[in-house]
């Protein structure tokens, strides 16, 4: 609804007048209460995060050891360290760019995977029937523990962290894919069949796009285990990556370099959850919940 | 329409058993005998879930009969036969894709381009009356709108038989007189033969050539009756000529005893 061309609307008379008038009023009343609502919100955050960080370094001045515990002033100096000198490992930035790369290489394997083996699960009974006691079990593996055993086979190199990556990732999509597959609407598939879709069609066209909405919503999940991944693989053995860095840091008793450590890959997290999000809204911006306005009557 | 083309569609002697949830056998169709003309406009009536949308099925090719066969243009129904068209009851429109898209899917299924199949579905979204909206998806739209997208969705394959199962029973009375006058106003201008099954029989009457009554669960025919009205019809007019009324009362005093009957036995668990 737009203001000025009510106030450029010829005087109909008082009561139009004075409608237009409340109806301008309310919808910056409206406006303004929402800012206050967002501003409010904001304020505190911030007092949180303040009182939280300021209680750390107070404690950790007078009370307990910053040896042990560490403390905001001496993690941001171990921050700004990583990034102006560098690690003693190389530039911080290689060493994410090594992480990072794992965790994306083994999440798009193992999501691939998971699509195509929960997709053909899902819409085959017999198969789904006769793998799903192999697929609890190895689900039910403490997959982390791989992570050694990759380091045997494929050495120290970046494969062994992917392959550690591949099987926490693989599982968070596939059962998704897999309930996505099986979930889909019957009365659809057959109106496709009538319309004169082909099996392939009908997998492509139906089932996939009606997968996704479940795909999707794993592959939140799914890249937080890919960095697990990558991290502990790392930490099992590697010559980069940010897992290595925190391994180290926990090898010279540097707290602070742990935190900082941690850090930087939550910075990494958050920044591939806006892309997955910003992914799924382009990908699903059919929902109901995209779109306000629904239109009523023929 | 008259009786002496040869048949489009016919059954022969069919039956449709499903085994139960709980074990045994449900037959939803028994010994079921029609013959459809082309261009022909039939109402399949009957109480509500005796297996109506059963005979659709089978006509389809969605599910084989257990007994009897099924005929389309003389040749035995074993996989979805050429120039079928099904309206189901439920919604099946794909929600995320937009009305054209949606209306676009059965050329494109059919091997047609991208871009012929929307010029195709664009012409049969406008005669719909949905031209303003083929940028919308369905969860945007109306439940009459969503019917129309399903009209569209089915006629742009330009089929010589369609199926429609209960389409507008999801309606409200008006919008549900709306439609049933689109679908006469879409039909006149094809020659498809419709079967249309509702438990409405006044939309029978109002739309049909010829209603057809089947009897309660397990369902088979029991009756038929021929509309003699004149076309075109307003649905909402014809209602009330004495015509309408007449055989309205002659066809009522078929179905009554069967919906009787399934009102009879809807209490117990055999139902459906």
């Amino acid at each position: 609804m737009t203001s000025p061309t009510i106030s450029a609307a010829p005087p109909v008379g008082p009561g139009y007048a004075l409608s237009a008038e409340n109806e301008a009023t309310l919808l910056a009343g409206v406006r303004k209460s929402n800012r206050n609502a967002a501003l409010k919100v904001w304020a505190l955050r911030a007092v949180i995060v303040a009182v939280w960080l300021g209680s750390w370094e107070l404690t950790a001045t007078y009370v307990i050891d910053p040896f042990f515990y560490s403390k905001p002033s001496l993690i941001w100096d171990r921050l700004i360290q990583w990034f102006s000198a560098g690690t003693q490992f190389g530039s911080v930035w290689e060493n994410i760019g090594y992480t990072v790369l794992e965790a994306t290489a083994g999440f798009a394997i193992g999501t691939v995977a998971g699509i195509v083996l929960g997709v053909l699960l899902g819409r085959s009974r017999y198969m789904a029937q006769v793998f799903s006691p192999f697929i609890k079990a190895a689900n039910a593996v403490p997959r982390i523990v791989l992570a050694a055993l990759f380091i045997i086979w494929f050495g120290f190199g970046i494969s062994s962290k992917i392959a550690t990556v591949v099987v926490l990732v693989f599982f968070a999509v596939f059962f998704n894919a897999f309930t996505g597959a099986r979930e889909v609407d019957g009365n659809v598939v057959n109106n496709a069949r009538i319309l004169g879709a082909s099996k392939r069609k009908i997998l492509t066209s139906i089932v996939l796009p009606s997968a996704t909405t479940w795909i999707l919503s794993s592959l939140h999940t799914a890249f937080g285990f890919a960095l697990i991944g990558a991290i502990v693989g790392e930490y099992a053995g590697a010559k980069h990556g940010m897992g290595m860095l925190i391994a180290n840091a926990q090898g010279t008793f540097d707290s602070a370099g742990i935190y900082a450590g941690m850090i930087i890959v939550t910075v990494v997290a958050l920044l591939a959850e806006s892309l997955i999000t910003t992914a799924e809204n382009k990908l699903l911006k059919w929902r109901p919940s995209q779109v306000q306005n629904q239109i009523k009557g023929i | 329409m008259p009786g002496n083309k040869a048949p489009l569609i016919e059954l022969k002697a069919a039956t449709k058993r499903f085994p139960k949830n709980g074990g045994g056998i449900h037959t939803a169709i028994r010994d079921v005998n029609l013959s459809i003309a082309p261009g022909e406009f039939v109402a399949v009536v009957g109480p509500t879930g005796c297996g109506k949308s059963t005979t659709l099925s089978l006509i389809s090719g969605l599910q084989p009969a257990s007994e009897g066969e099924t005929y389309v243009r003389g040749d035995r129904v074993t996989g979805i036969p050429a120039g079928v068209g099904y309206m189901f009851q439920a919604d099946a429109t794909l929600p995320w894709q937009t009305v054209l898209d949606n209306v676009a899917s059965g050329p494109r299924y059919r091997g047609a381009s991208k871009a012929e199949a929307r010029a195709q579905a664009r012409e049969w979204v406008q005669r719909v009356g949905l031209g303003k909206f083929e940028k919308y998806y369905p969860h945007q739209l109306s439940g009459g709108m969503r019917k129309r997208v399903a009209l569209a969705q089915t006629l742009v394959n330009e089929p010589e038989i369609m199926l429609m199962d209960e389409p507008f029973s999801a309606l409200d009375v008006q919008t549900r007189q709306l439609m049933q006058q689109e679908l006469l106003r879409l039909w006149s201008g094809s020659d498809a033969a419709v079967v249309f099954v509702t438990h409405d029989l006044e939309e029978a009457i109002a739309l049909a050539d010829r209603v057809v009554i089947m009897t309660a669960s397990p369902a088979t025919i029991k009756a038929e009756f021929r509309v003699d009205l004149p076309r075109p019809r307003d649905v909402e007019e014809v209602r009330l000529t004495p015509e309408f009324l007449a055989i309205y009362r002659q066809v009522w005093d078929s179905l009554r005893d069967e919906v009787e009957q399934a009102r009879a036995t809807a209490g117990q668990p055999d139902a459906k």
